[in-house]
């Protein structure tokens, strides 16, 4: 991404050292955003599972996996701990963090795949989006969060590479640390909400 | 997210006849931040018109039933829904946003904080690009089959989620997904005004150091972060609705209406505070400087925006009190509403007491802070019946709510706007305005606002309800009486609309042919006025500021000048 030829600059005199990096700080802040559009999304279900008249879920859905997806859960929290396992190798040396990193892509991407194949199974049995309103909101909220884990995890491929390559920084490694953490953690309360 | 280049390209040593820049990577594709604070301004300003032209030529159908309006023909039921949902649409989120936030927010920040530009100069580019988008797709709308979205700028479902009941198969989806770019664009912007207003001040300058203005910039940018993500749960589920056949908002089939207005209105009303406090903040840089006073209680300032802040995310439902809401609940929020006025009083007396013995010099800008002050408490008074749940049952949806809100509106969006406008035009551009015509323009403004809307509190307690295109079919409300009034706020608009000119000929002529402005015109404290008009690339030349004490030292009792800047060595 930072393709601009250095000879170009003049760098400022730096102004002051930032207690936390401006990388932590954007995404935090992005990371509010997100957890307020999903709050947005739970309290939607959550009021319309209140309003429904009868058992929910619904007797004539499809049943969602609880089992199965119960332990994708593990395995994605086990990708969170992997990620960190790679912040504290990282610390010490660079190098070591490249097989917890990997272990974290890998996770992580056995979730959203897992995932999919869920997905394939119970369209096949007929939940749809326009099934009714369990299906509408678990494709909206589920389908969301895995929007996010995939793009999380193009980028920490990317910076994957940047590591190999000792490009990585610091900072934004905490960055993108703090958004795995975030797509990790989440995932959690959307399982109560959405499978039990 | 990875941005990790310290600045955009500086140029410290070099402020004129830097390397070639083509009139492309200058001007579309810049990254200065001060040169995208004037393309988020003249966006504003030219959706700001677009704006105005459509509450022109619905206002005329108002006061002229079936007219053949100039420059637009006649209105239709259908062609009035679209003119009103996008003359809101329009003048909250591309007009008052961008200007207040955007523009102000990425001009001001690094210059007041003393930086060369945003942390993230490219996201920051990004954001207006993608702004950009969102204008251009929100007025395609305009000219796709079956038009415009007509269904408020609120997009109540189920009007709005169903082709069969709004009649606008296309325009509908196009609306939500403009607002939607629109969000992601202030998205962007502001992880970088707070990240920037963080971690790139000045040497020196602490965080009690910083002018209120940027304050209220940065809190106006969490609050809108903090309230948007409903409304983007919303907007999907709605664009959901509209194209793919679920159905979140339709009662029929399981869904609920009403969780729109919730999603809605915990972002529709924090997002009054969004606009709210940059223009509070502008106007209280404004009065300081030219009451050459301290700002009164600075602190107290920041801690009850803080409070504001947090007391506008409690007050949502107070627009949905006829809703179909539990009576209980609106107690609690008719309970929250009130308190809210609190701290916006306590501003209020804030800003007087920082009037109170002032040297008071009625210059353009602050005749403009003077009025949004008074303008903005009838707004906030006013406000106080509707909050009350038992006032507002027959208050709802009438013109009193219109003329409440367009007195909380106008005075944020145009009146703060021309006051920063005014006010940083000569560091800006390094042109003074003419004051004479900034003072006609100023009046033949105020005058006519105040005269088409506060007609608009009497339509409204005598009943007339908003969002009805022409009032010929309604015995009540048709009564030359009351169409008098209408074509009196008419005509008041004409005026108002005509004054414009002068601001545009001052503004063009000024720029073109204004005196040139020293540094520090205003004698003003804070960083920018500091740095040459207009400031360089890279803002501050080859030596970052240093500073040493608060933006509002005026009239420090022993010192020769009557101010006293934030990086002068004493």
């Amino acid at each position: 991404m930072s393709s601009m030829a250095p000879t170009l600059h003049v760098v400022p005199p730096p102004t002051r050292q930032p207690v936390i990096e401006s990388q932590v700080i954007g995404t935090l802040v992005f990371i509010v955003t997100e957890i307020m559009t999903f709050a947005g999304l739970i309290s939607g279900l959550v009021i319309v599972k209140a309003n429904h008249l009868g058992p929910w879920p619904p007797p004539d859905q499809p049943r969602l996996p609880i089992e199965a997806t119960g332990f994708n859960t593990l395995v994605l929290l086990a990708s969170g701990v992997a990620l960190f396992q790679a912040w504290r190798a990282f610390k010490r040396k660079p190098l070591d963090a490249k097989k917890p990193f990997a272990l974290a892509i890998g996770l992580g991407l056995f979730f959203v795949v897992f995932q999919g194949f869920e997905w394939v199974r119970l369209i096949g049995e007929g939940l749809t989006l326009t099934s009714g309103a369990l299906g509408a909101f678990f494709y909206l909220i589920v389908g969301a969060h895995a929007l996010h884990a995939v793009v999380a995890i193009v980028l920490l491929c990317v910076f994957y590479r940047r590591l190999t390559r000792l490009e990585l920084k610091p900072g934004t490694f905490l960055g993108a640390q703090m958004f795995w953490y975030f797509v990790v953690g989440l995932w959690p309360i959307l399982y109560v909400q959405v499978y039990l | 997210m990875a941005e990790s280049v310290p600045a955009a390209d500086v140029h410290a040593h070099d402020d004129h006849g830097h390397h070639e820049q083509s009139f492309a990577s200058k001007y579309l594709f810049s990254t200065d931040h001060k040169m995208i604070a004037m393309q988020y301004m003249f966006t504003g300003m030219a959706m700001a018109l677009i704006g105005g032209f459509f509450a022109y030529a619905f206002r005329m159908q108002l006061a002229f039933p079936g007219m053949d309006v100039p420059f637009w023909g006649q209105v239709s039921a259908a062609e009035y829904n679209a003119l009103v949902t996008n003359h809101g649409t329009i003048m909250i989120f591309w007009v008052a946003m961008p200007v207040l936030i955007a523009a102000f927010g990425n001009y001001l920040i690094p210059l007041m904080c003393g930086c060369d530009d945003m942390v993230f100069p490219r996201l920051n580019r990004l954001s207006y690009q993608i702004f950009l988008l969102s204008a251009v797709v929100l007025i395609a709308s305009f000219f796709v089959e079956g038009g415009a979205f007509g269904g408020a700028w609120t997009a109540y479902p189920p009007l709005s989620a169903k082709a069969e009941y709004s009649l606008t198969p296309l325009g509908s989806t196009i609306w939500v997904i403009a607002v939607a770019l629109e969000f992601v664009a202030f998205l962007l912007g502001g992880i970088n005004f707070v990240t920037t207003a963080m971690n790139s001040r000045a040497e020196g300058m602490g965080m009690y150091d910083i002018p209120v203005v940027i304050w209220m910039i940065v809190i106006a940018s969490i609050l809108f972060m903090a309230s948007v993500g409903p409304l983007i749960a919303g907007a999907v589920m709605l664009v959901f609705d509209q194209t793919l056949g679920t159905n979140f908002f339709d009662p029929d089939r399981g869904g609920d209406p009403i969780l729109w207005q919730h999603l809605f209105w915990f972002f529709g009303h924090p997002e009054v505070y969004v606009v709210l406090l940059p223009a509070l903040g502008i106007t209280a840089d404004i009065m300081a400087t030219f009451s050459r006073k301290k700002i009164f209680a600075y602190k107290t300032v920041l801690y009850t925006t803080f409070a504001t802040g947090v007391l506008s995310f409690m007050v949502w439902a107070h627009h949905q009190f006829i809703a179909g809401v539990d009576p209980r609940m609106a107690h609690v929020f008719t309970i929250t509403t009130l308190l809210i006025s609190i701290p916006i009083a306590e501003l209020c007396f804030v800003y007087i007491a920082t009037l109170y013995k002032g040297s008071i010099t009625l210059s353009t800008p602050m005749l403009w802070a003077l009025a949004f002050l008074g303008e903005f408490l009838i707004g906030g008074v006013t406000g106080i019946f509707l909050g009350a749940s038992g006032a507002d049952v027959y208050f709802h949806d009438t013109y009193f709510v219109l003329a409440h809100f367009h007195y909380t509106f106008f005075p944020i969006a145009i009146i703060g706007t021309f006051a920063g406008v005014t006010y940083w035009f000569p560091k800006m551009f390094g042109r003074m305005m003419n004051e004479t015509l900034g003072k006609i323009h100023f009046w033949g403004t105020v005058i006519p606002f105040n005269c088409i809307f506060i007609p608009l509190f009497f339509l409204g307690m005598g009943g007339q309800h908003r969002r009805i295109y022409n009032y010929e079919n309604f015995p009540e409300l048709a009564g030359q009486g009351m169409q008098d009034i209408r074509i009196f706020a008419t005509v008041s608009l004409l005026v108002m609309l005509a004054f414009q000119v002068v601001f545009f000929i001052n503004f063009i002529m000024s720029l073109r042919s204004g005196k040139k402005a020293p540094n520090n015109p205003w004698r003003a404290n804070t960083l920018e006025w500091q740095t040459p008009s207009p400031p360089p690339h890279g803002n501050f030349g080859s030596e970052m500021p240093k500073v040493y004490r608060g933006p509002y030292e005026y009239g420090t009792p022993g010192r020769e000048e009557d101010f006293w800047p934030q990086n002068a060595p004493s």
